[in-house]
C-alpha cells in the first residue's frame, strides 16, 4: 500500500477568479522512500495540490471533492487540532523563498527549536542539542555560530539549508519541496538538490517535489506528474515521460527548455559600438557610528570589452558576482569610479545633466520582472510613447511609432489604451521590450529579461528578441544566471565572479571549453544534463 | 550599540543648538516685545517709561549680543528670567515638567498599548463586526477635536457623575503624604490621560492592523504554520513582533505630537505642566519662558526619538547587529 494516497482531488478556487477549480480530480500516489515531481507552469495547480495535503491552502480556497489518505486516514476530515499535529512530525514542507522562509528576528536555533516545542517534545538543552545536530547533518558550517545567527547574516543557500532542517527535525514520513531551488544561484542549487537525495536515502523519507524546470525532474525524480490548468495531463516514471512523453504539453514544456548549444560569433565590424574599458564600481556603505570603518564592496572591477553592431554579449555569473552591477553603470544609473565607457566614440562615463540625458536614449533596458517595471496607473500607450514625447517627438507621431512598436513585439495595437495589469507576464514583458525599443538605441541591455517567466513564454519572448536582433541589426548586453539561456542568446560570454571578468570569449569556447574552474563548476551545476545526453543519445538511435 | 547611542547623542545636543537659535531668531521676529505689553498694562506707555524696561531686560542691546548672552546661560542651563513671573525660567520649568511628564508619558503608554491591543484583535477579526467596531470607534476619536473630547469627558464624568476630579494635579488643601497622595495624583492624572491618549490609539490600531495583515502574508508565518505551532504562538512570536517594527517607529514620530497635544489637555484640565505654562507665557509674550519652554519640548521630542531608536536596534538584529 501507497505512503500516500490522492483520489480524485479538487480544490475550489473563491468567486470571481479566473476558473473555478485550482486542482481538478487529481490522483497520484507516493511510496516510501521515492521521490516525486509535480512538473508545470504557473497556475498549474501544482503548488495548490502540496499546500492541500499540509492543510495550508490560502484563505477562500477549499478542497471540493476526493481525499487525501495518509496512514489510513483522509486528511481533508481531520480537524484543525489533528492537522497541526501532523505538520512538522509526519509532513513536513519547504518553500521556494529561503530569504523570507525565516522569522527575520529570531536566532536560527530558536527557530529550529520550536519544532520540538511545537509538538511538546524534548527538553530546551536537548532541543539546542539537536538542533545543533541537524545544522551539522545539512552541511552548514561551524554549527555552533550558526545556531545563534539571525537569518540576515546568512546566505540564500544557507537559509534554505536551515529551512530543510527545520523540516527534517522530527524525521517526517513525506517531505514536500515546493519549489526550493528556484531562487537559488545554479552551484547552490545543485548542492541542494544533491543534499535533498542523500537525506532521502538516509532517513527513507518520500519526497514530493515541486518544480517548473525539467532539469530538475530528469536529475532527481523518480517519477513524474505534469499538470496544466489544474489537471494530471501526463504522469509515468522519470525516465519515459522524459524521454517519450506523450501529452502534446509535455512535450512542448520538453522542447522549450533551452538547449545547450553555441551560436557562432557574428562578423565584426571596424568600430565598436560601444566600448568599456577599465571600469571600476565600488560601493561604500556607513552604517551607523563615526569611528567604524565604512563597508566597502568591489562590485566591478577593471571591467574591458568591447560590443560590435549586430552582437549580443552575455553577462553571466552567481548572484552578487557583479552583472546587475556592471549593466547599471552602462546605462549609467550608476556612475562607475574609474574607467571609460564609449559608445560612438564619446566617453559617458562621467557626464551630467543635459548631456546625460542626451545619452540615455542611445542606451535603453530591459528588466527582470514585468510585473514591476511598468507603472500600474499608466496606460500602455503612454509607457511607450513617454520617452519619444520626452525627447520632444510630437504626440499624433510618438502614438503612431508605439503602435508599429507593438505590433513588432507581437501584440495587438489595440493595446495602447489598456493597463498593465491586463496582460500576462509574457505579454508585459513584450511591452518592456517595445518601450526599450522605442527611443530607436544603439545598445539594448536586458537584465534577467526572461528569468521571471514560465519556460514556455520564456522561450517565446527569446524567439521574438532573436527575430529583432535580425530584423533590427541590434546590439545587446544580455545579462542572466541561466547557461542554458545564455548559450542560446549570446554571441559571446563573459564569466563573472566577485566583480571580476574571469573569463571572455565566443560562446563554443566559454562554454564549450571553459579555461576556469568558475565556469566549470556553472557548467557542472546545470540540472538536467544527463537527460541531455540520454536524448542525444536516443536521436542517434533513431537515425 | 554604544556608539551608536554615542554618536546619536552628539548629533541630538547639536540639533538642540540648532533649535535654540532658531527659536530666538524667530520670537524676535515677531513684531512686539515684553516691555510694549508691560508698559501697556501698567498704563503708563511714554518712551521714557518703556526705554527704562527694555534696559532693565537687556532689550536695547543689539541682537546678536542678547543671542550671544542667551547661548552663554542655555548652555549652563541657566535658561533667563521671567520678568513677568519675577522667577528664574528654570526653576519655572523645572517645578513644572515633572507634571507634563506624567502626564504624557502616562497618554503614550496608554494610546500604544491599547492601540495595538486593539489592532491585534481587528486584525484577528478581520472583515467581521468587531473589526468595523474597533475601527470605527478608533476613528471616532481621531476625528474628534482633542479638546472637545477633553471638555465632554471632564463634563460626563467629573461634572455629572462626580466620578473623577476634572481639574487639577491634586485635591487643593488635603495635603496627602505617602499612598494616599499617590492615588490623589493618579486619579486626577485619569480623565486628562485618557483623553490625550485616545486621540493617538486610533493611529497605532490602524498601524498594528495593516501591519499585522500585512506580515500574516509574509513567508515565514507559513514555515511557522508547517512546523505545526499552534495559531496562538504563530500570532505572538512571529506575526506581532515583526508587526511592531513600523510601529515603533510611527511612535518615535507621534511623540513629538503628543508633546504638542498635551498643551490643550493641560489648558481644559487645569492640569500645572509645561503646556499651560507655555500658554499663559504666548498671552503674555514672556520671551524667556516661551524659549524656555521651546526648548524644553523639543529636547522631549529628540529623547523619545531616541528612545525609538534604541528600541528599534533591541527588537531588530538587522539594525543592531550591522552596526
Amino acid at each position: 500500500m501507497s505512503l500516500l494516497t490522492i483520489d480524485n482531488l479538487s480544490i475550489a478556487l473563491p468567486k470571481g477568479a479566473d476558473r473555478a477549480l485550482a486542482v481538478k480530480d487529481v490522483s497520484f500516489t507516493l511510496d516510501k522512500g521515492e521521490i516525486l515531481c509535480i512538473v508545470g507552469e504557473s497556475g498549474s495547480g501544482k503548488s495548490m495540490s502540496a499546500n492541500a495535503l499540509m492543510g495550508l491552502l490560502p484563505e477562500g480556497v477549499t478542497p471540493s471533492a476526493g481525499s487525501i489518505t495518509f496512514k489510513g486516514r483522509d486528511l481533508l476530515t481531520l480537524s484543525d487540532d489533528e492537522m497541526m499535529a501532523l505538520r512538522g512530525k509526519d509532513i513536513s514542507m519547504i518553500f521556494q523563498e529561503p530569504l523570507s522562509a525565516l522569522n527575520p528576528l529570531m536566532r536560527i536555533g530558536d527557530q529550529i527549536a520550536e519544532v520540538f516545542e511545537a509538538h511538546d517534545l524534548l527538553t530546551p538543552p536537548e532541543r539546542r542539542k539537536r538542533a545543533l545536530e541537524l545544522l551539522h547533518e545539512v552541511g552548514l558550517p561551524d554549527p555552533d555560530q550558526t545556531i545563534r545567527a539571525y537569518p540576515f547574516q546568512l546566505s540564500g543557500g544557507q537559509r534554505q539549508r536551515v529551512v530543510i532542517a527545520m523540516a527534517l527535525a522530527l524525521e517526517p514520513k513525506i517531505l514536500i519541496a515546493d519549489e526550493p531551488t528556484t531562487a537559488l544561484d545554479v552551484t547552490t542549487q545543485a548542492q541542494i538538490l544533491d543534499l535533498i537525495e542523500d537525506l532521502r536515502k538516509r532517513h527513507g523519507m518520500a519526497v514530493l517535489f515541486i518544480t517548473h524546470d525539467f532539469g530538475v525532474v530528469a536529475d532527481i525524480a523518480d517519477r513524474v506528474i505534469v499538470m496544466q490548468h489544474g489537471e494530471v495531463v501526463e504522469a509515468g516514471e522519470a525516465e519515459t515521460v522524459l524521454l517519450n512523453p506523450t501529452h502534446p504539453y509535455t512535450r512542448a514544456l520538453l522542447d522549450a527548455i533551452p538547449a545547450l548549444t553555441f551560436r557562432d560569433s557574428v562578423e565584426q565590424t571596424a568600430q565598436p559600438i560601444l566600448s568599456v574599458r577599465d571600469l571600476d564600481m565600488t560601493f561604500t556603505t556607513r552604517t551607523g557610528g563615526f569611528f567604524k570603518k565604512p563597508r566597502v564592496v568591489k562590485a566591478v572591477q577593471k571591467a574591458t570589452f568591447d560590443l560590435y553592431q549586430g552582437e549580443t554579449i552575455g553577462i553571466v555569473g552567481e548572484s552578487g558576482s557583479g552583472k546587475s552591477t556592471l549593466g547599471r553603470c552602462l546605462v549609467r544609473l550608476l556612475t562607475p569610479q574609474n574607467g571609460v565607457v564609449e559608445i560612438g566614440g564619446r566617453d559617458i562615463s562621467k557626464i551630467t545633466g543635459d548631456a546625460l540625458r542626451q545619452h540615455r536614449r542611445r542606451i535603453q533596458m530591459v528588466f527582470q520582472d514585468p510585473y514591476s517595471s511598468l507603472n500600474p496607473r499608466s496606460r500602455i500607450g503612454t509607457i511607450l510613447t513617454e520617452g519619444l514625447i520626452a525627447y520632444g517627438e510630437d504626440k499624433a507621431a510618438a502614438r503612431e511609432k508605439a503602435k508599429e512598436l507593438l505590433t513588432v513585439v507581437g501584440l495587438d495595437p489595440s493595446a495602447m489604451d489598456r493597463f498593465p495589469h491586463e496582460f500576462s507576464g509574457g505579454q508585459r514583458q513584450r511591452v518592456g521590450i517595445a518601450r526599450a525599443l522605442a527611443l530607436d538605441p544603439e545598445v539594448i541591455i536586458a537584465d534577467e529579461a526572461v528569468s521571471a517567466l514560465d519556460v514556455s513564454i520564456q522561450a517565446q519572448v527569446l524567439d521574438l528578441l532573436a527575430d529583432l536582433k535580425d530584423r533590427l541589426n541590434l546590439s545587446m548586453i544580455f545579462i542572466t544566471h541561466d547557461l542554458r539561456v545564455a548559450a542560446q542568446v549570446c554571441d559571446r560570454i563573459i564569466v563573472m565572479q566577485r566583480g571580476e571578468m574571469v573569463e571572455f570569449g565566443p560562446s563554443a569556447q566559454v562554454l564549450g571549453n571553459p579555461q576556469t574552474a568558475y565556469t566549470q563548476s556553472l557548467l557542472d551545476a546545470i540540472p538536467g544534463k544527463a537527460h541531455e545526453a540520454a536524448l542525444a543519445k536516443q536521436k542517434e538511435a533513431q537515425l | 550599540m554604544l556608539g551608536f547611542i554615542a554618536a546619536r547623542l552628539v548629533k541630538a545636543v547639536f540639533i538642540l543648538l540648532a533649535i535654540l537659535v532658531l527659536n530666538f531668531v524667530l520670537i524676535h521676529a515677531a513684531p512686539g516685545d515684553p516691555a510694549a505689553v508691560m508698559a501697556g498694562e501698567a498704563g503708563a506707555a511714554d518712551e521714557k517709561f518703556l526705554q527704562d524696561l527694555r534696559e532693565r531686560f537687556g532689550l536695547d542691546q543689539p541682537f546678536t549680543v542678547q543671542l550671544w548672552n542667551y547661548m552663554k546661560g542655555a548652555i549652563q542651563l541657566d535658561l533667563g528670567y521671567s520678568y513677568r513671573q519675577q522667577m528664574p525660567v528654570a526653576e519655572l520649568i523645572w517645578d513644572r515638567l515633572p507634571a507634563t511628564l506624567l502626564l504624557t508619558a502616562t497618554a503614550f503608554v496608554i494610546s500604544i498599548v491599547i492601540g495595538v491591543a486593539a489592532g491585534v484583535l481587528a486584525a484577528q477579526t478581520q472583515g467581521t463586526w468587531w473589526d468595523t467596531l474597533i475601527s470605527s470607534l478608533a476613528l471616532l476619536f481621531y476625528a474628534t477635536p482633542l479638546f472637545w473630547v477633553a471638555l465632554m469627558a471632564s463634563l460626563l464624568f467629573s461634572v455629572w457623575l462626580g466620578w473623577l476630579p476634572g481639574f487639577g494635579y491634586q485635591t487643593i488643601g488635603a495635603n496627602y503624604t505617602g499612598i494616599d497622595r499617590v492615588l490623589d495624583i493618579g486619579k486626577h492624572l485619569i480623565l486628562p490621560a485618557t483623553t490625550l491618549g485616545l486621540f493617538f490609539t486610533a493611529i497605532y490600531m490602524r498601524m498594528t492592523r495593516a501591519s499585522m495583515l500585512e506580515v500574516s502574508r509574509l513567508d515565514f508565518v507559513k514555515t511557522a504554520r508547517a512546523k505545526g505551532l499552534r495559531n496562538s504562538v504563530i500570532q505572538r512570536r512571529h506575526v506581532l513582533r515583526n508587526a511592531l517594527l513600523p510601529v515603533i517607529t510611527l511612535a518615535g514620530l507621534q511623540a513629538g505630537q503628543i508633546v504638542g497635544g498635551a498643551v490643550l489637555t493641560e489648558t481644559v484640565f487645569a492640569w500645572p505642566g509645561i503646556g499651560r505654562l507655555m500658554f499663559e507665557a504666548i498671552s503674555q509674550r514672556d520671551y524667556n519662558v516661551i524659549l524656555g519652554v521651546f526648548f524644553i519640548s523639543a529636547a522631549m521630542v529628540l529623547l523619545f526619538n531616541l528612545i525609538t531608536d534604541i528600541l528599534y536596534g533591541i527588537v531588530d538584529p538587522r539594525i543592531r547587529l550591522t552596526k
